[in-house]
């Protein structure tokens, strides 16, 4: 009987296990595995060097770019954590009816039908340089000339990340918030805290959980991706995502997979740092 | 001086759209007074607490402490202080910060905070616990906490919103006994909110029973149970019978009545149910008009003319009594 409850027990776990390995492990293996072959101008060779390593922790160009993808992240992260700390804040203690909230709710989740590459492309009419913004701006009298840093500059970037991601930063907070117990609120009304005492002492900390995985979604959702960074920098700004996809364009598997390998290191290093934080497992 | 704490209520009332949730209440609270708002769920006894907090606003009528009208000052302006039905404690707050968060509201710097706080804790009996999160203490032992972070900011008058019901039966005697305590000790105004009549009785001074958005019946705790004035409050109170006599309806007290023999009794019944309570013998009859009445025997009267289920007896009470009720 024992050894049957054993059995089984591994079956039931079985069909993840192998979904994990096939899809994440195994991928990650042969990624670490090619960074270490050598490649010429024509051809890749398996082997167990460290010379794309060397070249890139030797190239200045390597730390630029991480730097900047962290830089992406960091003021992507801002924006989102305020605004979608506000969105959420509004949702669940402004808002008095149920309906109302889930209404509204869903009403922010509604551009996600759309593809993000979509609602990435439609910021191009929009912030060009004969654009709406731009066009708009102009007859107002505010400016005399069009504005070129709207489109095609680390502004664009940062304004899509923040368009497209801060949904991601909405759900987890809206969800602990809506976990707190309002009586909480009354009682610290009733110790005498004024509303932004309330906000800090109170609703910010039983937050922590959900700004915490919030953040984690938005770091790296920020840190590995290239696509928007190329349509919205107008290939002008290079991240990590967008080093890995030259490298590809050229072929130069091994030297696209260190990198790679390093990107992952970096992220895992930064949800650690994020972990060691706030303690995010009683949310789970 | 103690004048000047008195608590009224003047035609007090909470409306949520077309329902009445508080209809006019009045009512004066001597200073110093331990009362306790009595009644079913649904009748309006929690709002008006939370209205005399102000977590609830009034809609109509005033709420008065010391002559001044606090209606529509903010909660913690009115001299007022809160227990929750749940203590909400902040979690991610250790015991002594959430008892001096009020302090630390105020901007009093943090020794004194502390200090503070330690006395406060000592007075409720949790001295040792004060760097404990609230997750890790008992009901019992968040509820004294609760006590002391209300009792902090030295309030004229204390409310509490059914603070026994999420304990454990004898954890709640136990605590019922400690709020006596602390509200003899301070000498502060206690309003106590709560459903159970037993509760009710052994703490307070002066009962108010709600029913239906108003006050049924509020006095003395002894004059009320002694004399209750309508059905309702007589059956809410238990331990009296509501008899429908000839006269109309009357109360009598379970223990007053006296079983004989059925002749030229008051009233001849039935025995339908013996219960043997240990100390006492209830003894339930069912009478004309499929009414039922209990008595409540002394163990050494009951078993000194011991009955049997479906004997016939007859009842008697003294005519002072028997109240006479008005629905």
């Amino acid at each position: 009987m024992l050894s049957n409850r054993h059995l089984s027990g591994w079956l039931l776990a079985a069909p993840l296990a192998l979904v994990l390995v096939v899809f994440l492990v195994a991928p990650i293996v042969m990624i670490t595995v090619v960074s270490f072959w050598g490649a010429t101008e024509w051809s890749i060779y398996p082997a167990f060097q460290f010379d794309n390593y060397a070249f890139l922790f030797g190239s200045e160009v390597t730390y630029r770019v991480f730097l900047n993808t962290l830089k992406y992240a960091v003021i992507t992260w801002v924006f989102t954590l305020l605004i979608g700390f506000t969105v959420a804040y509004f949702l669940a203690f402004h808002v008095r009816s149920l309906t109302w909230q889930i209404a509204l709710f869903l009403l922010c989740t509604i551009p996600f039908w759309t593809s993000n590459i979509i609602r990435m492309i439609s910021w191009i009419p929009f912030l060009g340089r004969n654009g709406l913004a731009n066009s708009t701006l102009i007859s107002w009298g505010v400016i005399d000339e069009p504005l070129e840093w709207l489109l095609f500059s680390d502004f664009s970037v940062i304004l899509a990340f923040v368009h497209l991601y801060t949904l991601f930063m909405v759900v987890p907070i809206f969800n602990t918030m809506m976990r707190i117990d309002k009586s909480l609120i009354e009682a610290a009304v009733d110790a005498g805290a004024t509303g932004w005492q309330t906000l800090w002492h109170v609703i910010i900390p039983l937050t922590k959980p959900g700004i915490m995985i919030g953040t984690i979604f938005v770091v790296t959702l920020v840190m590995g991706d290239f696509i928007t960074v190329r349509f919205m920098s107008g290939s002008q700004s290079a991240n990590v995502g967008r080093m890995i996809q030259n490298d590809i364009g050229l072929l130069q598997y091994p030297s696209a997979s260190a990198t790679a390998v390093i990107l992952l290191i970096t992220v895992l290093m930064v949800i650690a740092l994020l972990l060691r934080l706030v303690d995010i497992r009683k949310e789970l | 001086m103690a004048r000047d704490l008195d608590l009224e209520f003047v035609s007090l009332t909470k409306r949520y759209g077309d329902t009445i949730a508080v209809d006019a209440v009045s009512y004066h609270f001597g200073a110093g007074t331990y009362a306790c708002l009595l009644g079913p769920s649904g009748c309006g006894k929690s709002s008006t607490l939370r209205m005399v907090a102000g977590h609830e606003s009034v809609s109509d009528g005033s709420v008065l402490l010391g002559g001044r009208d606090i209606s529509h000052l903010p909660p913690a302006k009115r001299g007022t202080a809160m227990m929750f039905q749940n203590y909400a404690l902040f979690p991610h707050l250790s015991v002594a910060d959430n008892v001096a968060f009020s302090l630390k509201m105020k901007g009093v710097d943090a020794a004194v905070r502390a200090r503070h706080a330690g006395e406060m804790l000592e007075l409720v009996d949790m001295s040792g616990f004060a760097d404990r999160l609230p997750a890790q203490l008992s009901g019992g032992q968040q509820q004294r906490v609760a006590l002391a972070r209300a009792l902090i900011t030295e309030p004229d008058v204390l409310l509490l919103d059914e603070p026994l019901s999420a304990l454990d039966p004898f954890l709640r005697i136990r605590m019922r006994a400690e709020l006596k305590r602390l509200q003899r000790e301070l000498g502060i105004t206690f309003i106590h909110v709560t459903h159970g009549q037993d509760e009710a009785l052994a703490l307070a001074d002066e009962i108010v029973v709600m029913n239906d958005a108003r006050i049924e019946q509020a006095g003395p705790t002894r004059a009320v149970f002694d004399a209750p004035k309508t059905a309702f409050v007589a059956r809410f109170l238990g331990s009296h019978n509501v008899i429908a006599l000839a006269e109309g309806k009357v109360a009598v007290r379970s223990d007053a009545l006296r079983i004989g023999a059925p002749e030229g009794a008051q009233l001849q019944g039935k025995i339908t149910n013996i219960e043997y309570q240990g100390t006492h013998v209830s003894l339930t009859a069912a009478i004309a008009g499929a009414q039922e009445v209990t008595a409540l025997l002394s163990d050494k009267d009951f078993f000194g003319a011991p009955k049997d289920l479906g004997e016939a007896v007859g009842l008697n009470w003294d005519s002072q009594a028997a109240h006479a009720l008005s629905a």
